[in-house]
């Protein structure tokens, strides 16, 4: 047998069931890879105790002739989700020590379901970055380097950095992820793995740290669109204590994969193909529509016109929820206080937050406050949010003619760090792909499509109608099943 | 529309956030480079379009009116940087 952290969700959950191995033994294996990979930096607290609690309470379990659905199988859980009893942070120093007393609705589903966590996984700070060079807890990196024989450490993509990296190389076979504007989709893409963001309402917001509330959504990273399907199910359904969750049946996403797109008429729309788009991307776009058609889908040109104002349109939008929902940052509840001798408590509020939040976290904050405060709230947030009705509505006409879209990823693979720090919208470009279908609350996924001439991972993104991330799955598998994609970090760390 | 160092500051008292005299030299050109990227939406003729506000539709719920929770006080000042006699406690607010 190959080594146990070689295995996915899919793998450990039936190898525990047919007694290949305890799930004492799985936690073990994973919890040394974590251990040993301290260089990567993807975790910013290693919890081994809770993997090795639910492992043992699996084991027990199965003795007694019971199995959960995730029973055996230890995840990683991205720092956002408030962890009852763990550290969570949000990787800002502003919620540094803050140990919350309830868990997330998600995280609580995924144990529940017998899962273990194996720690919080390190991110951009309160998810705002795209190269996890923002956290207050150091750059992660990613485990992938270019095959120039150079050593540039290179990003996982962010905001879920610590996630990808932590998939790609296997310091755990599933974690959890949230996206806001492409956070799940692009890491994914950068490090070889799968990542689906589902419909606006799937997974409940309750204990996730708020980012950007219309837009934020939970989902799984892992190795395959099997193992994706399986997270997916036991994070989704509904939630009472989250007001935008949907109250809507979890479909049997696993039992009814089917990478037979017949019947199936996939978009191509004709407004990703942006100007600049390396040769590379445009290539491996090319070879995914080969590969719908080769699994039987028709393949229809679309137009969603409104593409290039998508971006813009996100950067009012979601500084503008974050100011909101990051005023409850004061010193007073929890997390950081600054108090300068003799300060009022309007001066320990401002202080704590100069002290408590990162550059782009302010960044962001003082852009939001200010498309929100009096005389310009029409012209910006009024604006965007009108603009986001026609983004939408142009996704709304591509369905008459197509099931899904697909679509590159990212502009690009995974860059070097500090390679576009110095210009916040060269970095914001990155999402130019992913954040349209934020802005619709649309079901995506990205899946591996093959490597650049770098040796990188570069990744496909398939758009699905709202709530029918089964196809979403289905083309995904689709995919996998013809790029054959089994490249892999070498280990170095 | 772009911002001079004077509304950088008054931005940065609304969001309470301290910033100091160098802060509000480098925000000013960096906001500005944003602002002037974002105000590309006023190519986008939106008359008549109804803002977008629940993506997914969706309906607000009711719910019964009784108590779900609460009787938690000590969990709820358990992160508080200083809480005292079961309270949150800050600087002194009136003189």
């Amino acid at each position: 047998m190959s080594e146990i952290t070689d295995l996915g969700v899919a793998a450990i959950r039936d190898g525990f069931r047919d007694g290949d191995f305890s799930a004492v033994e799985v936690a073990e294996a994973f919890n040394a890879n974590v251990a040993a990979a301290k260089q990567l930096n993807a975790f910013i607290v290693e919890t081994p105790e809770h993997a090795l609690a639910a492992a043992d309470a699996a084991d027990q379990e199965r003795a007694g002739g019971s199995v959960r659905p995730l029973s055996g199988v230890p995840l990683g859980i991205k720092d956002l989700f408030c962890t009852d009893g763990v550290q969570t942070t949000a990787a800002s120093h502003i919620l540094e020590g803050f140990v919350p007393a309830y868990e997330s609705t998600v995280s609580e589903r995924l144990f529940l379901a017998g899962a273990g966590m194996l720690g919080k996984l390190n991110m951009d700070q309160f998810a705002m970055g795209s190269s996890n060079e923002t956290s207050a807890f150091g750059n992660v990196l990613s485990p992938w380097r270019r095959n120039d024989g150079g050593n540039a450490a290179l990003t996982p993509g962010g905001s879920s950095g610590g996630s990808a990296s932590a998939v790609a190389a296997r310091l755990a076979p599933g974690v959890t992820g949230t996206d806001t504007g492409g956070s799940i989709r692009q890491p994914a893409a950068f490090t070889g793995i799968s990542g689906i963001k589902p419909t606006y309402g799937r997974c409940s917001r309750w204990g996730i740290v708020a980012f950007a509330s219309s837009l934020d959504q939970a989902g799984p990273m892992a190795r395959d669109a099997r193992d994706c399907a399986i997270l997916l199910e036991a994070m989704s359904g509904f939630d009472p204590k989250d007001s935008t969750s949907l109250d809507v049946p979890v479909p049997a996403w696993e039992d009814n994969l089917s990478s037979s797109l017949k019947g199936k008429r996939v978009g191509v729309p004709k407004e990703y193909r942006v100007d600049g788009m390396p040769a590379e991307i445009e290539k491996l776009w090319e070879r995914g529509i080969d590969m719908m058609r080769d699994a039987g889908a028709e393949i229809v040109e679309v137009s969603l016109p409104h593409t290039k104002y998508a971006l813009p349109t996100y950067y009012i939008i979601a500084p503008a929820e974050a100011s909101s929902n990051l005023a409850r940052y004061d010193g007073v509840r929890y997390g950081l206080r600054d108090l300068p001798d003799g300060a009022n408590l309007q001066e320990m509020y401002a202080a704590t937050r100069a002290d408590g939040f990162g550059a782009e976290v302010r960044r962001r904050i003082l852009i939001g406050t200010y498309v929100l405060s009096a005389g310009f709230y029409d012209a910006y947030y009024t604006k965007a949010q009108k603009v986001r009705a026609l983004i939408a509505r142009d996704f709304e006409q591509a369905w008459n003619a197509c099931d899904l879209l697909l679509t590159p990823t990212a502009p690009s693979a995974a860059f070097a760090l500090g390679e576009k720090n110095a210009d916040p919208i060269a970095m914001y470009l990155n999402d130019v792909f992913t954040v349209p279908s934020s802005l619709a609350g649309l079901p995506a996924m990205s899946v591996p499509g093959g490597l650049d001439s770098a040796g990188l991972p570069l990744g496909l993104q398939i758009i699905g109608k709202p709530l029918d991330e089964q196809s979403v799955l289905n083309a995904g598998l689709a995919i996998e099943e013809r790029a054959g994609f089994t490249a892999r970090a070498g280990r170095w760390w | 529309m772009s911002v001079s160092a004077e509304d950088v500051r008054k931005i940065a008292s609304l969001a309470r956030i301290a910033v100091t005299e160098d802060q509000v030299a480098s925000m000013v050109p960096e906001l500005n480079n944003i602002l002037g990227w974002i105000e590309q939406l006023g190519e986008v003729n939106t008359d008549g379009v109804e803002p977008l506000a629940a993506v997914i539709p969706n309906t607000l719920r009711l719910r019964d009116d009784v108590v779900t929770d609460g009787n938690v006080r000590d969990k709820v000042l358990a992160n508080a940087p200083q809480a005292e006699h079961g309270f949150f406690a800050v600087p002194k607010v009136i003189e």
